[in-house]
C-alpha cells in the first residue's frame, strides 16, 4: 500500500474515525449546526457553548457518514475546542485539507469539508432561547 | 422474464475483447474488474465505430437537409429509429421517440400526457423502490395539477407488495409509473400483472424500463405498457440518448412538450401547427449519432441475444451471492437470485460504503456507493447508502470471485487491532 499522504487510511486518520474525539454534546449548548452530504449520506452536527468573550468553551460533534466526514468532524473539533470564533472564520477550506492529510479527490474532498463548513455555520446559529446559562440549554440542541 | 431454457451459455471471454476499456489497468498493475453497469455500461468497438463512421463520413444535422451529408445522417437516424422499434417490438416506428434518455422520457409523460389529464384528487400510484427519477417528475405533477401520490409498499426482502395493489388501485388511479427491475435491489417486478390490475381499474402504466431493457427481451405489445422508458447508456450505447414508447392513441392525442424546430408542421408569427410522430416530441436538433450508436448497440445485443444475456447474469448474480455471503458482516439487501436480475447491493458493517467502494478501487474494482438515486428505499430499510455490483455480458465468474477478498482487505483495513 502506498505510504503517508497519498495512504487514505492512515492511522491517525482511523484513529479518529474509531475514537473520535468529543463526539456527544456539550454540557450547555448555546449554538448547533446540521448539514449533510446528500450524495453520499454524510450527516454530521455541531453542538457548541460560545462564550461572552467569543471562546468555543465546548465543542462536540455527533453524526453519521464514511470515515473522511466522521474523522474530518473530530479532526476539527480537536483542534477548535477552547479556541476563539475568530480563529474558525479565519479557518479556510484548504487549511481543513491540510488539517486531514491525506491527499483525496474532489469527490472525497466533499466529505471532509463537510464538518467545516457545519462548523462554520454553527457559530453564526444560536439555538434559540437559550443564554449560556440556561440549566438545560444542553437539550435544546437536539 | 427469467430465462432457464437452452441458450447457449454466453462466453463473456468471446466479447471482451470488443470492449477496449476493459483491457486498461486501473493503476499500474491493477487490472480493471467493471462492476458498475447499473450506473452505465461500457462500449464494444462496433458502437464506437458506428460514431466515428459517422463524424468522419456522413455527418449533418437531419430532417432538415436537401444535400448528400444531410440524406446520409438522415438514413442512419431513421435505420437506428427502426432498430428500436424491432427491439422492442413496437407496433410502428413513430411510436418510438427518440429522448435524452430515461429522466427526459418520465418528464415529457409527465408534462404532457400528465398536464393535459390529471385533474386535482387523482391518483398517481408509484413503488417504494423508484429511482428518483421516477418519483419527482410525478411530485411535480402532483404539486401543478393537486394530484395525489400514492405507493406500493415493499416487503423486506425488497419485493413489492402485490397484495396492497387490492387497495392502492382505485377508480381514481389515473396513472401507475413502476420501474420493472429495481436499480438497487435488483428486483424483477411482476410489470405484466401489474398492467393488467392496473387497466382493470382503467389507469395507464409507465415503465421504467432502464434497467431491464438492456437485460431482458421486452415486447411492449406483450407487455400492454402505455409507455416506456430507457436509456442507451445501460445498453452499451453512448449517453444522451434514450427512448420513448408509447401508445398509438396516446402519443397522437398528447400535446407537445418542448417547443422548437423540427417538432412543427407550420408556425405563424403567433401561433403553430405541431408536426406528425415522432417529431412532435423531438423538438431541435436531436442526439443524431448518439442515436446511432445507440442503433449500433442494438446489433451488438441481437447479435448474442438477450435470452444468453440473462442467463449469463443470473450466474454472475448467484456467484455474488454465494461470495458475499462467505464475508461475514455483510448484509445483501434485496430477494434471492431467482428473483432478481445483475444487480446485487449490500452493506458491510461498521464500514461506511464509500470506505467499501474506496478500498474495492485499490484492488481495481468499480462498485458505486451511496443512495443510487433511490433515497425513499434506502429509508425504507434503515441504511444510508449501500454498495453495489452490478454486471454486464463482459463480465466473468473470476471477477467477481474477486469481491470475496477485496472485503476481506477493506476490514482489515477497518477492523485492525487497536494499539
Ligand atoms: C431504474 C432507473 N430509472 C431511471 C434512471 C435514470 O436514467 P438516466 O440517468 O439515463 O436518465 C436510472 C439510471 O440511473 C435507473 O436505474
Amino acid at each position: 500500500m502506498a505510504r503517508d499522504e497519498e495512504e487514505l487510511y492512515q492511522e491517525h486518520i482511523l484513529d479518529h474515525y474509531e475514537d473520535p474525539y468529543h463526539r456527544g454534546h456539550p454540557t450547555h449548548c448555546t449554538h448547533a449546526h446540521q448539514d449533510d452530504n446528500p450524495l453520499c449520506g454524510d450527516v454530521v452536527r455541531m453542538e457548541l457553548q460560545i462564550d461572552d468573550r467569543g471562546t468555543l468553551r465546548e465543542v462536540f460533534f455527533d453524526g453519521d457518514g464514511c470515515c473522511i466526514s466522521q474523522a474530518a468532524a473530530s479532526m476539527i473539533v480537536e483542534k477548535f475546542d477552547g479556541r476563539a470564533i475568530e480563529d474558525v472564520k479565519k479557518f479556510t477550506a484548504n487549511e481543513m485539507l491540510e488539517l486531514f492529510g491525506a491527499r483525496l479527490t474532489p469527490n472525497r474532498q466533499k466529505c471532509c469539508l463537510l464538518p467545516w463548513r457545519v462548523l462554520q455555520s454553527a457559530i453564526y446559529s444560536p439555538v434559540e432561547g437559550t443564554g449560556s446559562d440556561a440549566s438545560d440549554a444542553g437539550k435544546a440542541c437536539r | 422474464m427469467l430465462t432457464t431454457v437452452d441458450t447457449p451459455p454466453l462466453d463473456p471471454l468471446l466479447h471482451r475483447p470488443d470492449f477496449p476499456i476493459l483491457s486498461r489497468e486501473v493503476r499500474s498493475g491493477v487490472p480493471l474488474v467493471y462492476l458498475d453497469n447499473a450506473a452505465s455500461t461500457q462500449h464494444p468497438r462496433q458502437v464506437i465505430q458506428s460514431m466515428v463512421a459517422c463524424y468522419e463520413e456522413h455527418y449533418a444535422n437531419v430532417h432538415r437537409g436537401i444535400h448528400q451529408l444531410a440524406q446520409e445522417s438522415d438514413d442512419l437516424y431513421n435505420a437506428a429509429r427502426e432498430k428500436v422499434c424491432r427491439f422492442i417490438n413496437a407496433p410502428t416506428v413513430e411510436q418510438c421517440i427518440f429522448t435524452y434518455g430515461t429522466t427526459s422520457g418520465i418528464n415529457v409523460v409527465a408534462r404532457s400526457w400528465g398536464d393535459a389529464n390529471i385533474e386535482p384528487g387523482d391518483e398517481i400510484l408509484l413503488t417504494e423502490m423508484e429511482h428518483h427519477s421516477n418519483l419527482v417528475p410525478w411530485q411535480q405533477l402532483a404539486e401543478r395539477r393537486g394530484a395525489v401520490l400514492r405507493h406500493i409498499p415493499l416487503t423486506d426482502d425488497g419485493r413489492l407488495r402485490m397484495e396492497s395493489l387490492d387497495s392502492l388501485l382505485t377508480p381514481r388511479t389515473k396513472l401507475v409509473a413502476l420501474m420493472s427491475v429495481s436499480n438497487v435491489l435488483g428486483t424483477i417486478n411482476p410489470v405484466d400483472e401489474i398492467v393488467r390490475r392496473a387497466h382493470a381499474v382503467g389507469a395507464l402504466v409507465l415503465v421504467d424500463g432502464a434497467q431491464s431493457v438492456p437485460h431482458q427481451k421486452t415486447d411492449v405489445q406483450a407487455m400492454d405498457a402505455d409507455f416506456l422508458v430507457f436509456s442507451g447508456h445501460k445498453m452499451l450505447g453512448p449517453s444522451g440518448v434514450g427512448v420513448l414508447y408509447g401508445k398509438r392513441e396516446l402519443l397522437d392525442a398528447m400535446p407537445p412538450f418542448l417547443g422548437g424546430g423540427s417538432m412543427i408542421r407550420r408556425v405563424m408569427l403567433d401561433t403553430f401547427e405541431p408536426g406528425e410522430l415522432p417529431s412532435k416530441f423531438e423538438a431541435g436538433t436531436p442526439p443524431i449519432v448518439s442515436a446511432i450508436g445507440l442503433g449500433a448497440a442494438i446489433d451488438y445485443l441481437d447479435r448474442i441475444g438477450l435470452e444468453a444475456v440473462g442467463q449469463h447474469e443470473r450466474l454472475l448474480t448467484e456467484r455474488a451471492h454465494k461470495v458475499l455471503g462467505e464475508v461475514e458482516g455483510v448484509h445483501i439487501l434485496g430477494p434471492e437470485p431467482q428473483h432478481k436480475a445483475g444487480i446485487v447491493s449490500f452493506t458491510l458493517d461498521r464500514i461506511h460504503s464509500h470506505d467499501v467502494a474506496e478500498v474495492l478501487d485499490r484492488s481495481g474494482i468499480a462498485v458505486r456507493a451511496g443512495h443510487h438515486c433511490a433515497m425513499p428505499l434506502h429509508k425504507r430499510y434503515g441504511v444510508s447508502a449501500t454498495a453495489r455490483a452490478s454486471f454486464y455480458l463482459y463480465n466473468t465468474l473470476e471477477e467477481v470471485d474477486r469481491l470475496g477478498p477485496a472485503l476481506e482487505a477493506a476490514k482489515r483495513v477497518f477492523h485492525r487491532k487497536r494499539k
